[in-house]
């Protein structure tokens, strides 16, 4: 190694130790979540009933019931309330899934791409796949047991011609949503998704140990590989997990547009961690240079997300198919206007915020503008996964209660949880990344 | 800029030259005779051109009738090239903004001949804006410009005004940035001059240049700002094309992925012509020092990159055509690859997606001459690609009473040649007459890349002779 410098790679090894007191902090967290959740769901049992009914008759009022194109129309008069639960776990899971994944999905590029800048910050996002292990078998489970009150093509008789249920055009797409061939597309693409990331983990750990160029191209491949597993299995999930919910419902655009969601989600996420980890003592290696670069990130597909939101907009918008422009307008005017509020925070929190905070290049460098977008961006676009998963879900029995901030705490402190404790297994820094000198004098 | 460079670098000029030597490899070029290869070169442009003039020409005078248009086919080849050439004319933005960006350090020795290529083949795609009017001396009025006829305006609804508004903005953009580039080699160019004539032109054009301190770092700050300004333009571009068809209600043309994939598609075929010039010019200049095996081998990947999203895009809509249940829908995407426009539809899916997932093997991304066939092949596949999108769509419309088929007539071929005969004419006389390297990038990018040279040799030393 070119070592003409003071930090010759020996020096910079570093620990994260998940102490006691975090760990009882997390755990606290968790069992606020579970306790909101409990009592969430307690009320929803109890309290629910009357008023989700007033609340399905004023929308039947004012013709809402049209609007409300998803599974709602069909089981209205059988509406059981712990339905809010389980869509409120799926939407979860998506959402977290995503975050975890793009953790990946950013080694990966860096790595395809040769990019030096990073090497200092890889092993955060390096850490947050490890969070699969426990989304994987909550979507497993709730696909299972409860995939009916989140899809609408599961419905019992749905395809079926002699049902009363039956609907034409959700049978025509049978070959695709199906049962068996839905679980095979799910456990594939987390064990994809899954496998890479353990390959690309045990490179990146043996390279600490071994030193050497070799691990580097092998995580080269894997990287390689992984972008080409993400280009397709990232259409697939968003299909499969989102789309499909509003199941009359297509746009060719939805892919694209829930992966930038995730993307910027995870840019916004591993920016956050490493602002705590540098908060913490930890990581003091990583400079302003590093940080302008993150936030450039965040900004630059902050843009990106706006500029796939808009243009599918756009398009349906303009094209004014009823088919199509379904969708909006449920979410705009439909289900007694629950979604309203979110419709619009979800552009105003995903486009302009981090637009205008992120503008200059002193708040790309200043931690605390740093944090509030990421906070934004987080918050943001878990609203954007509430508008696109609600409405075709619970419809009209939307809403923000114990339930939806319950499950978010569980699952949010469960991943800060589970990332932490990766984070221990391997230094901070990859020491004998053959780019981290190069990162290390990262100045731009 | 990070002043450390890692060993397992690639280098990115080669055979150890030095300042000097970059400074005569380029001006070499400018300041000598033409050589006998670019004159016959030259010439045979020149020759297309008139012929293209000639076709053009004529097409204005007796009008688009004689093209081959019908009423069920009103767009065919006009607009296939327009999309084409502005495809095209993606890359150079893309090389010297976005790539600016993400500190690729590689794009130094092609960026100058990239945004050369971009603004020309703007030019060209403008040309077809021009030759589909009847009246071209009235192209002003796609503007909306104040007027003495009443309140009469652009329709502002229209996404063919947005791509007035776009492409216009986009070659401005474009040349300020090819133009702010040029001024520190023309004023190299000029401190060598030896005849008055070129040292008042080079002169002129290097607006008093000096190359201090100040002057370099005001270079810097507005090659940024430039970049940061060109990046959301050159998506907007694409995106704005796409939105000529997607806006419709048209089978086939209405799909929401339209636009990022309609970029994708853009920088894919831009990339692919900046191959074919490039790898032209650096054996016809001896430039193979500047315009590395690296380099090659980054564009054939940036090629595998864009092409395998372009192919995603196809596979997504053939998918939504089934899954939408639309009849129409489905029924365009199976007329696509199944009616007669089938060879139109496979040499698309040959040529775009096919073909650029040979670059996954070493061996064939830095074999030049099949990097050079590949990247025509992509252009040949990227012009079937705009010919499916808009003539397989219209050709059977809603009425089956009215379905036609388009054939093209001379004019149709001659006015597409004009516009090659235009490219080439102007890339050449920029090839005579202007560095077609940027000198002053290339020297900044030597040193912190190419220092390491004596200590690594590509291939042997790739695994683990990375030691001191």
């Amino acid at each position: 190694m070119a070592g003409h410098s003071h930090f010759s790679p020996a020096n910079v090894e570093e620990f994260y130790e998940f102490t006691p007191e975090a760990r009882k902090r997390v755990i606290t967290a968790m069992i606020i979540g579970a306790v909101l959740l409990g009592i969430g769901v307690f009320f929803l049992g109890s309290g629910e009933h009357e008023a989700a009914h007033a609340v399905a008759g004023h929308a039947a009022e004012h013709g809402g019931e049209h609007l409300s194109g998803g599974a709602v129309s069909h089981h209205e008069t059988s509406w059981n309330p712990l339905n809010r639960l389980w869509v409120n776990l799926w939407m979860n899971g998506v959402f977290f899934s995503g975050i975890a994944v793009i953790g990946m999905f950013f080694v990966a590029v860096q790595y395809l791409a040769k990019a030096g800048w990073s090497s200092v910050v890889k092993r955060i996002p390096e850490a947050f796949p490890k969070f699969l292990y426990f989304t994987f078998p909550v979507l497993l489970l709730l696909f299972v047991f409860k995939g009916d009150v989140i899809f609408h093509w599961m419905h019992h008789g749905i395809t079926d011609p002699a049902s009363e249920h039956y609907d034409k055009i959700i049978a025509g797409k049978k070959g695709y949503l199906n049962f068996t061939f839905f679980l095979v597309r799910l456990v594939a693409i987390f064990t994809v998704w899954i496998v890479l990331w353990n390959m690309m983990r045990k490179k990146s750990i043996e390279e600490d140990l071994n030193g050497g160029t070799q691990n580097f191209f092998d995580m080269v491949r894997i990287g390689t590989g992984f972008v080409v597993a993400m280009g397709i299995s990232s259409s697939l999930s968003a299909w499969d997990w989102v789309m499909s919910i509003d199941t009359h419902w297509f746009s060719t655009m939805f892919g694209w547009y829930m992966f930038s969601s995730w993307h910027v989600t995870g840019l916004a996420t591993i920016t956050l961690t490493v602002l705590f980890l540098k908060d913490k003592g930890y990581m003091q290696y990583v400079s302003d240079s590093h940080l302008h670069d993150l936030g450039k990130f965040m900004f630059a597909f902050s843009i990106f997300w706006t500029y796939v939101w808009f243009a599918q907009f756009l398009l349906i918008y303009y094209a004014n198919m009823p088919e199509e422009t379904i969708y909006f307008l449920e979410r705009w005017e439909g289900h007694n206007k629950v979604y309203k509020a979110v419709e619009i925070l979800n552009v105003f929190m995903n486009f302009f915020f981090p637009f205008l905070i992120m503008m200059t290049r002193d708040a790309k460098r200043t931690p605390i503008f740093l944090k509030i977008c990421c906070f934004f961006v987080i918050v943001g676009h878990y609203l954007d996964f509430y508008q696109m998963i609600m409405p075709g879900t619970v419809g009209p029995h939307g809403g923000f209660g114990l339930v939806e901030f319950g499950s978010v705490i569980l699952f949010a402190s469960a991943f800060v949880y589970v990332v932490s404790t990766e984070l221990t297994k391997a230094s901070l820094v990859a020491k004998n990344h053959p780019f981290l000198e190069e990162s290390l004098h990262h100045d731009i | 800029m990070s002043h450390v460079v890692s060993p397992i670098r690639e280098t990115l000029v080669g055979g150890g030259r030095s300042y000097h030597d970059v400074t005569q490899d380029i001006c070499k070029q400018v300041e000598g005779e033409p050589t006998k290869e670019w004159k016959i070169a030259f010439s045979v442009s020149c020759v297309i051109f008139a012929y293209g003039a000639y076709c053009l020409g004529y097409t204005w005078w007796q009008g688009i009738g004689v093209w081959g248009l019908n009423k069920t086919v009103g767009w065919a080849w006009d607009i296939t090239n327009f999309v084409w050439w502005v495809g095209i004319g993606h890359a150079g933005t893309l090389i010297s903004a976005v790539l600016l960006l993400f500190r690729q350090k590689w794009r130094t020795s092609i960026n100058r001949a990239a945004e050369a290529m971009t603004i020309f083949a703007v030019l060209c795609a403008a040309s077809f804006i021009l030759a589909h009017m009847g009246r071209p001396w009235l192209a002003h009025w796609a503007l909306p410009l104040p007027n003495t006829f009443g309140s009469i305006w652009v329709n502002f609804n229209s996404p063919l005004v947005w791509d007035v508004f776009a492409i216009s903005t986009y070659l401005s953009v474009s040349l300020v940035f090819w133009y702010l580039g040029l001024i520190p080699d023309l004023a190299t160019i000029r401190d060598r001059a030896q005849t008055k004539a070129s040292k008042f032109w080079y002169g002129l054009f290097s607006v008093g240049w000096t190359g201090s301190a100040k002057t370099w770092a005001r270079y810097e700050y507005v090659s940024l700002i430039l970049a940061g300004i060109s990046t959301p333009l050159v998506l907007s571009v694409h995106t704005i094309v796409s939105m000529d068809f997607a806006t419709s209600v048209i089978p086939g043309w209405h799909t929401t992925i339209f636009p990022p994939y309609f970029v994708a598609g853009a920088i894919f075929s831009g990339f692919a012509m900046v191959q074919t010039l490039l790898l032209i010019t650096r054996v016809a200049f001896k430039l193979e020092d500047y315009i590395t095996m690296e380099h090659i081998e980054m564009m054939n990947i940036i090629i595998t990159v864009t092409g395998s999203i372009v192919g995603i895009a196809y596979l997504t809509e053939f998918f939504i055509a089934w899954y939408s249940g639309v009849e129409y829908e489905s029924y365009c995407f199976i007329n696509r690859a199944f009616g007669p426009y089938w060879w139109a539809y496979w040499m698309m899916m040959t040529c775009n997606v096919i073909s650029p997932q040979l670059f996954w093997f070493k061996s064939i991304r830095t074999n030049i001459l099949i990097s050079f066939i590949l990247s025509v092949v992509v252009n040949v596949g990227m012009w079937f690609e705009r010919f499916v999108i808009i003539v397989s769509s219209l050709h059977r419309d809603y009425i089956p009473s009215s379905w036609a088929m388009f054939s093209p007539t001379m004019y149709d071929i001659g006015d597409y040649i004009f516009s090659f005969g235009l490219f080439f004419t102007l890339f050449f006389l920029f090839a005579k007459f202007l560095p077609v390297i940027n000198m002053a990038e290339v020297k900044a990018v030597m040193k912190g890349v190419s220092s390491n040279y004596p200590y690594k040799k590509k291939s042997e030393g790739g695994k683990e002779s990375v030691t001191h």
